[in-house]
């Protein structure tokens, strides 16, 4: 076994060979930029960059017409974002997104807020889920957007993206999804789930960095997004810029393989994913985050009470995961995301995100399981706050010094 | 982010990890940070009858910096009397372990500690605790 074992595929998947593989003629015999419309070189792009428009279209039930490739998923959040705003700010002003997106959707917003849009952040109820009736008395006649995310990049909750769709439809506005994490991790069909616009990014899935795309409705309703880069008037206008050929195949083919062997990988990972996580909340006081029941197959989310996220994370040098501690930021705040759950800022503090791949093996599971249970243990001896809660006082009723 | 290797050493082994009697007359507890703010020390000393620190320990809820501050701190103390523990500086701490800027709060919350400690031993013993009137890097 290879050490460290990677746990961390939310963050970014390694490649599958068989994406490096399609993507290798691209880049010395088929250099050619794909709007060359008058030689062989550029003819061959384009036939390349077409393909793979079906291969991302079909993963998510889209025409290929509907699809605009970009640099990747944060660029599709602000192109979606700030085209839809400039596009229809005519028609009104507000958009709502939730507290437990992206920064990249979350910045956005406040970009525009200062640009004269009202923004309304929906609180997520405990389970880490959207509360519909929330946002149906969050709902007017001036809301162009709503944005909520498919699936959590921290705590893997699935949203009600069905019902969100329709509840925005019914008051004349779009409806747009950052589907990160879900897309090519479980079934997303944007014309079964009411999808106007949809993020989606090649390096989540197996395929390469800095490239994703954006898919934008063409029929009922035709949807237009203004321009965030001015050009030659690539991408039907929508994103100038040459064309990265080599990545665009490589998301072509990350999406093939992920709309081939989706549904054989959630099984196995979903039984992965259970067995981690029903071993390591056999430990004392250790608690799983988000809703389990809507979520993602490959993602486990756990509070260890009374130990430090990133001090956990350095006994687990083994395992190469992601904290919610705030020391792993530069902010020395704690994650926004499981804050918003209501979760205390000390349990906030000792999480450790668990993220399962293609390519993550049982061994690896088992050996994480191990090292994670001997490193909440050792930590936990170095813990005054867990000898405190053994012997029975009440950590609330000791004034701490916040500094 | 990396740590250096002493850091990476006090956390890997941490020194003089436990609990003292902390109803003695002879120990002294400081207990600093917040668990809100992700990082909690208590740190004891058990001093003799000549103002020498003859054991130290300590517990700590953190990250690995907070941890080898902490554990480093104890290592120090043992052995110094209590006028010259006074004078550990967390700066000392930071050079020692080769803490980047982001992490100073913890060579702090060490300083602190000590100076926690030390006055709860000298309020048990009938004396008054020290102001500290340093100014933090």
């Amino acid at each position: 076994m290879d050490l460290p074992i990677y746990l961390d595929n939310n963050a970014t998947t390694p490649m599958d060979p068989r994406v490096l593989e399609a993507m290798l003629p691209y880049f010395v015999q088929k250099f050619g930029n794909s709007a060359s419309r008058n030689h062989a070189f550029g003819w061959v792009a384009e036939e390349a960059v077409d393909y793979a428009r079906e291969q991302v279209a079909q993963l998510i039930g889209a025409n290929e017409k509907e699809i605009i490739f970009t640099s990747g998923a944060t660029e599709s959040d602000n192109l979606a974002l700030k085209g839809v705003f400039e596009m229809y700010k005519e028609k009104g002003n507000h958009i709502i997104t939730m507290v437990t997106e992206h920064k990249a959707v979350l910045d956005a917003c406040k970009h525009l807020e200062k640009l004269g849009a009202r923004v309304t952040y929906l609180t997520p109820k405990p389970d880490g889920l959207i509360n519909l009736e929330e946002l149906v008395a969050a709902m007017s006649q001036e809301t162009i957007l709503v944005s909520i995310m498919y699936g959590n990049n921290e705590i893997g909750v699935i949203q009600p993206v069905k019902e969100i769709a329709k509840i925005a439809h019914s008051f004349g506005a779009l409806f747009m999804t950052d589907a990160t994490q879900a897309v090519g991790k479980i079934p997303v069909n944007v014309i079964e789930d009411g999808i106007d616009l949809l993020a989606l990014s090649a390096h989540k899935m197996y395929g390469p960095k800095g490239v994703g795309a954006l898919y934008v409705r063409r029929k009922n309703p035709r949807v237009k997004v203004t321009a965030q880069m001015d050009g030659g008037g690539h991408e039907r206008g929508m994103r100038s810029g040459t064309l990265n050929v080599p990545g665009i195949v490589g998301l072509g083919k990350a999406c093939e393989l992920g709309r081939l062997e989706m549904q054989q990988d959630a099984i196995r990972l979903s039984a992965l994913r259970d067995k981690l996580e029903n071993a390591l909340s056999q430990l004392e006081e250790s608690y799983v985050n988000g809703n389990i029941e809507h979520r993602l197959p490959h993602t486990a989310n756990i509070s260890f009470k009374y130990v430090e996220g990133e001090g956990l994370m350095m006994a687990m040098k083994d395992l190469a995961v992601s904290s919610g501690s705030a020391c792993t930021s530069a902010s020395l705040e704690p994650s926004y995301v499981l804050k918003s759950l209501g979760l205390s800022d000390d349990l906030a503090h000792s999480s450790i995100r668990f993220g399962l791949g293609r390519f993550t093996t049982e061994e690896e599971v088992d050996r994480a399981i191990e090292v994670t249970r001997n490193a909440v243990t050792h930590l936990r001896e170095l813990s005054p706050l867990w000898e405190m809660f053994k012997e029975g006082i009440d950590l609330d009723s000791i004034e701490w010094a916040e500094h | 982010m990396a740590y250096s290797d002493k850091v990476i050493d006090h956390y890997s082994n941490p020194r003089n990890v436990g609990t003292l009697d902390k109803s003695s007359n002879k120990v002294g507890t400081g207990l600093v940070g917040a668990p809100e703010c992700g990082d909690v020390m208590r740190l004891q000393i058990e001093v003799d009858e000549f103002n020498v620190i003859k054991d130290a320990k300590f517990k700590t809820f953190g990250c690995g910096s907070a941890i080898a501050s902490s554990s480093l701190a104890t290592e120090w103390l043992k052995g110094k009397s209590i006028d010259d523990a006074m004078k550990i500086d967390n700066m000392d701490i930071v050079e020692e372990l080769a803490l980047p800027p982001v992490k100073i709060h913890c060579s702090v919350l060490a300083e602190d500690a000590i100076k926690a400690a030390i006055n709860d031993f000298r309020v048990k013993n009938g004396l008054a605790p020290i102001e500290s009137e340093k100014v933090h890097h």
